[in-house]
């Protein structure tokens, strides 16, 4: 079970990459878990100031861009 | 059946339907507003677009893409020389900030993380001012003038903003979490004499090709009018062979596009837009999809285009359905602006400052809608305080300012700006009149 977490705000970006991250998910047929944290004091307490970002099991994985489906298959692997 | 969701359909149909049955069609100030819209709205699209907002697109994209933005937080850091931290703060907004929705991220960072209170709120009041899509645009649309006011202005007082912020509340600036912050990872260390030689290339072709200056002109300014397009398309061969160079694209694609170009500029020599959207959709052709930094590139350019686009037009629209035209009317009479915001006085700027403060402007939307205030008799000092306090405060950021810092740093943050955007649209409404 993957615990997925989208940190960022709720622009443009942030929702590109929540959504990439559940396609990614999906089609890797894997039991996970997506949450959206838009709370700004909940994302920095991760330590994240390029949003958007993206957390896997409690690790920041990548910070300030929106990466390929692939790219976050290899993190969720 | 969900019964909320219902209400809420039937409220938006019956609103809508409220909406057309009083319209008013055929009153004169209506329809006039309405043509005023659409006028303001085509000449945003022929004056604008292909020349001014596509290449500023491309620069703000490679800002995103070459940029590292990792190494300026390195002087905004805990450990920072306060002097320096103060001096990025106030100008990395320009590379920082080219998407409006970093900046809060990034405030709240420097804030609990990094360099402090000070350097901080100065990022945060003159991030949205001074990044590069609002320069271009600002100086492009509302004068030189007002260009380089806002940028300085906004450098300027945010570093007196920042250093009040920081005095005030010295006693409270509490122990920094010693949180490690999570950065993107850096760039492949290409030299800095590479990438500013190619960010200057590409202000050399955005600069050149919307040189203005008429044709009457004479002197230095008329003298470069008058071979603008020579200039413009030597930094586009520029521009070609740093992009073989650096970039890896290979060579045989850009002479196929460079020819398309050339061909489009001498068979339409009177129609330089033409040539120019050649080349422009060329360089998409050049990097879109690729797996690399120039991929990249486009992504990042593309993204700005597709979010800031729709915003920007609609916000046009609507300005000019409520402003009209410099020298037209629009929905709002031309002397209650006039009577607000027209002239130099204090009580103008303050105006303009409070307004702009809570007003919440759409990236960039501040630019049009200053332009409809400007030609209903607003006096260029509050145009300047607007352009100041709009983009750096509204009431939804507020909000989440106050969950940062709380309400008493955020109330005397705010009274900060307003009063700062007051006197610097007044000092500039008295040079400039």
């Amino acid at each position: 079970m993957k615990d997925i977490k989208v940190l960022g705000t709720g622009c443009k970006k942030c929702q590109m990459l929540a959504e990439t991250a559940e396609q990614a998910a999906k089609e890797m047929a894997i039991e996970y878990s997506l949450e959206k944290v838009t709370d700004l004091n909940a994302i920095m307490s991760y330590g994240v100031m390029f949003t958007p970002a993206l957390v896997i099991d409690g690790e920041v994985k990548v910070a300030g861009k929106v990466p390929s489906i692939e790219a976050i298959q290899k993190l969720l692997a | 059946m969900d019964k909320r969701r219902e209400f809420k359909i039937a409220f938006l149909l019956a609103a809508i339907f409220a909406g057309f049955y009083f319209l008013p069609v055929g009153q004169a100030r209506f329809d006039g507003s309405v043509t005023e819209a659409l006028e303001l709205t085509k000449w945003y699209a022929r004056e604008h677009v292909i020349l001014c907002l596509l290449p500023a697109f491309w620069i703000a994209g490679a800002i995103g893409a070459f940029v590292s933005q990792t190494s300026v937080m390195r002087y905004l850091g805990p450990k920072a020389n306060k002097l320096v931290a103060y001096g990025v703060a106030s100008v990395s907004g320009t590379i920082l900030a080219v998407c409006s929705c970093t900046v809060l991220p990034l405030f709240a960072g420097i804030y609990r993380m990094g360099a402090g209170l000070g350097p901080a709120t100065a990022f945060l009041y003159s991030g949205p001012a001074i990044n590069a899509l609002a320069i271009i645009l600002t100086a492009r649309i509302l004068g030189m003038p007002l260009g380089l006011g806002r940028a300085i202005g906004a450098i300027l007082f945010s570093v007196i903003i920042g250093l009040i912020m920081a005095f005030l509340f010295r006693r409270e600036e509490q122990n920094k979490h010693a949180n490690a912050v999570a950065m993107p990872e850096d760039n492949d260390g290409r030299p800095l004499r590479v990438t500013a030689a190619f960010f200057a290339t590409m202000l050399g072709i955005l600069i050149f090709a919307n040189w203005g200056g008429g044709d009457s002109g004479s002197g230095f300014f008329g003298a470069v009018y008058s071979i603008k397009w020579h200039l413009t398309a030597g930094f586009a061969v520029l521009f070609g062979i740093e992009l073989w160079r650096w970039y890896a694209i290979h060579p045989a694609r850009i002479l196929i596009v460079a020819a398309l170009t050339a061909t489009a500029a001498l068979t339409l020599p009177t129609v330089p837009s033409v040539p120019f959207l050649v080349g422009t959709l060329g360089l998409v052709w050049l990097t879109a999809g690729r797996s690399d930094e120039a991929g990249d590139w486009f992504d990042q350019s593309w993204t700005f285009a597709k979010q800031i686009l729709p915003l920007l037009f609609a916000g046009v629209l609507v300005a000019g359905l409520l402003l009209g035209r410099p020298g037209h009317e629009g929905l709002i009479p031309s002397e209650w602006i006039n009577s607000a915001v027209g002239g130099n006085t204090i009580g103008a700027n303050l105006f303009a400052s409070v307004a702009g403060a809570f007003m919440y402007f759409a990236t960039l939307t501040e630019i049009p809608i200053l332009q409809g205030l400007i030609g209903n008799g607003m006096g260029s000092g509050p145009a300047l305080a607007l352009l100041l306090a709009g983009p750096a405060l509204s009431l939804p950021n507020m909000l989440v300012i106050n969950s940062v810092m709380g309400p008493r740093k955020t109330t005397v943050y705010v009274i900060l700006v307003i009063i700062m955007a007051t006197l610097s649209g007044w000092g500039f409404g008295a040079l400039f009149t």
